[in-house]
């Protein structure tokens, strides 16, 4: 406790080198905070955007179904069989059927991935159900990037080209009947949705599926030929791209607080220097080197602690304005092919706050530690007497 | 009665028009087909904003194989192309690989033209793939012509159905129009420029137009050919497309 008062007896008493330091030091604990509390905001935005819109509760997968190979297509469709039909009957899971096509708006070709849905399903916000009109023309609904792209809007129609599956080329006209709005780019970008039923029958795969969206009652795994990718496997590209931000930013936010503790260390430095008379009388008075250590240690990484103290006093009103009003993000973000909404809202977790502060405190006490170890090897007389070896 | 006189009469024009298209498809074939050609030719890709000419030089015996190398511009030169039953190949001097075109790629532009190579691979014989129907005499740019209704009687075609101009007296396609199973006009092509070459009627210009989309289409021109010479084997193996 002696040892507490002390230390912010002497580092009030420094009085500006103090405050110098713990606002470098508080900057740095209040940007670590923003930074990981903004990739922390943005991964959970992400997430809960794309099980809501696009992998439900898991997905199950035709055996040669691949996302990124749109040639894969044309083979990765089969029956629904009795199996997965009472499954959608009962609403655990509705099916997708996945072609591509071409559309020509303004005389331009697009190649797009066409994709058909039931407009009855509720498991993902795709609004299928504007799907579900009578007439001749074919209902389409899009994402607004895609509506951007392709300068179309609601009430629209266009030509698609498509094929079937003997590979005959059909082309008819589609009405864009809904523009949606969604965080999720990869169901948006260069992709109509049309009734399945409707696109089966145009492609030929009469009760054909390539992939089917499963919701929070599915428990069934694989389920004949269907290999189902949990929602761990369908979101491990957010977790990725996370990730790789987070080391990115570790350099930045690292850097800082770098700065922070080697201002720390040079004054410790200089506090054994210009103090060897006040060393060698708490030990001449009978304290042991290794209590003057914790002294010193304890005052340096004190540094710490006002800057926490600090940086609460103006981190948490800016941070808290950040988390109720998000940040704004530049409409180009959009097209990045990455779920990202217009904002992201930081997410300042305990578990973040606790485990900066550790950090920041634990990696103040070893700065602080370092430069003391000398008074270890110090004769008490020679300090007295000014004489530090 | 009449009317059954009628009846009768009518059934038996069709039927006749109907052998006619046969003849004038197999005299188009026999018109158009060699034992092998060389051609040396242009096609221009007409885009948007500009056009590139691409230069080229063919090999061909029957329909089953051929050889192009493309000289010009530098970016395509080098690069060369093998059909051969059925298969196609691409090699590519700047990674100095060959690769082989298969199923969906088939499918791709060539060369950004409004060819597919698909389009270009597609060698079965028009009267196995189509019921043909004489449907209608017209007469385009001073000539007079048969216009041949094509149906589908088989389902793997990119095509469901097709009409074609054909001169009544040179057998030659004038124009051709490629349509989807709705009835949508997709592609068109334009055959003109017709010369006597050793003997056949052959269209030396080509004009192929994406009807769905903006733009001229893509124009091949023939500048030079040479029909029934003798080809080296090796021209059509692999090997040929490093040398």
């Amino acid at each position: 406790m002696v040892a507490f008062k002390l230390a912010f007896r002497n580092l009030f008493g420094a009085g500006l080198r103090t405050w110098l330091n713990v606002s470098v030091l508080s900057f740095a604990f209040v940007v670590i905070i923003f930074y990981n509390g903004y990739l922390d905001g943005w991964n959970k935005q992400a997430y809960i955007d794309t099980k809501d819109w696009e992998i439900g509760n898991g997905q199950l997968w035709h055996p040669t179904y691949d996302p990124y190979d749109h040639y894969s297509l044309q083979d990765a469709h089969a029956p629904v069989s009795g199996n997965i039909q009472k499954l959608i009957s009962s609403d655990q899971l509705t099916p997708v059927l996945i072609t591509q096509a071409t559309i020509f708006p303004q005389g331009r070709m697009q190649n797009i991935l066409l994709k058909g849905i039931s407009p009855a399903q509720q498991i993902i916000k795709i609004p299928s159900k504007s799907l579900d009109t009578a007439g001749s023309i074919i209902p389409a609904v899009i994402g607004k990037r895609m509506a951007f792209a392709a300068k179309l809007k609601k009430g629209d129609n266009v030509l698609l080209r498509w094929r079937d599956k003997n590979g005959t080329f059909d082309a008819k006209e589609i009405q864009v009947v809904d523009v949606f709005s969604s965080n999720v780019s990869t169901i948006d970008n260069g992709n109509i949705w049309i009734p399945i039923s409707q696109l089966q029958q145009m492609t030929g795969f009469e009760n054909e599926a390539t992939l089917f969206v499963v919701d929070k009652t599915y428990t069934a795994g694989n389920i004949d030929l269907w290999i189902y990718k949990d929602t761990h496997f369908l979101l491990k590209e957010i977790d990725d791209i996370i990730e790789s931000k987070k080391a990115g930013s570790v350099l930045i936010y690292g850097l800082l607080l770098i700065i922070a503790l080697l201002a720390i260390f040079d004054t410790q430095v200089l506090s054994i220097f210009r103090r060897q008379k006040e060393i060698g009388t708490y030990i001449a008075l009978g304290m042991t080197r290794w209590k003057v250590i914790w002294i010193f240690t304890i005052e340096g990484s004190a540094h710490s602690i006002l800057a926490i103290l600090l940086g609460s006093l103006y981190g948490i009103p800016i941070l808290g304005y950040l988390q109720i009003k998000g940040i704004p993000l530049p409409k180009t973000m959009d097209s990045y092919g990455i779920t990202i909404g217009d904002r992201i809202f930081p997410s300042f977790s305990i578990g973040l706050i606790l485990s900066t502060i550790l950090l920041v405190v634990i990696s103040a006490t070893i700065v602080s530690y370092f430069p003391t170890r000398r008074i270890s090897k110090l004769n008490p007389t020679d300090a007295l007497k000014g004489k530090i070896s | 009665m009449k009317i059954s006189l009628v009846l009768v009469i009518t059934l038996l024009s069709f039927n006749l028009l109907g052998q006619s298209a046969i003849k004038v498809l197999e005299k188009v074939d026999k018109n158009m087909s060699s034992k092998n050609r060389i051609l040396e030719s242009t096609m221009t890709i007409n885009g948007k904003r500009n056009s590139r000419i691409v230069v080229s030089k063919s090999w061909a015996e029957g329909t089953k194989k051929s050889f192009t190398e493309y000289l010009s511009p530098a970016s395509e030169k080098g690069t060369k192309m093998l059909k051969l039953e059925g298969q196609l190949w691409i090699y590519s001097p700047s990674t100095d690989r060959t690769i082989q075109i298969s199923g969906n790629m088939l499918r791709q532009s060539v060369m950004g033209s409004d060819l597919s190579y698909e389009d270009m691979m597609d060698d079965r014989k028009l009267q196995d793939l189509y019921m043909e129907k004489l449907i209608d005499r017209e007469i385009i740019e001073g000539r007079n012509t048969w216009v041949i209704q094509l149906t589908a009687k088989v389902e793997n075609v990119a095509y469901h159905s097709q009409k074609m101009w054909v001169d009544t007296a040179r057998y030659v396609p004038l124009k051709q129009e490629l349509y989807a199973k709705s009835g949508q006009l997709l592609k068109k092509m334009e055959f003109k420029d017709i010369k006597n070459a050793q003997g056949r009627w052959f269209p030396y210009t080509t004009t192929y137009k994406d009807m769905l989309k903006d733009g001229k289409g893509t124009e091949f021109k023939i500048t030079s050919i040479l029909f029934d010479q003798s080809i080296p084997e090796y021209i059509f193996t692999k090997a040929a497309l490093k040398q």
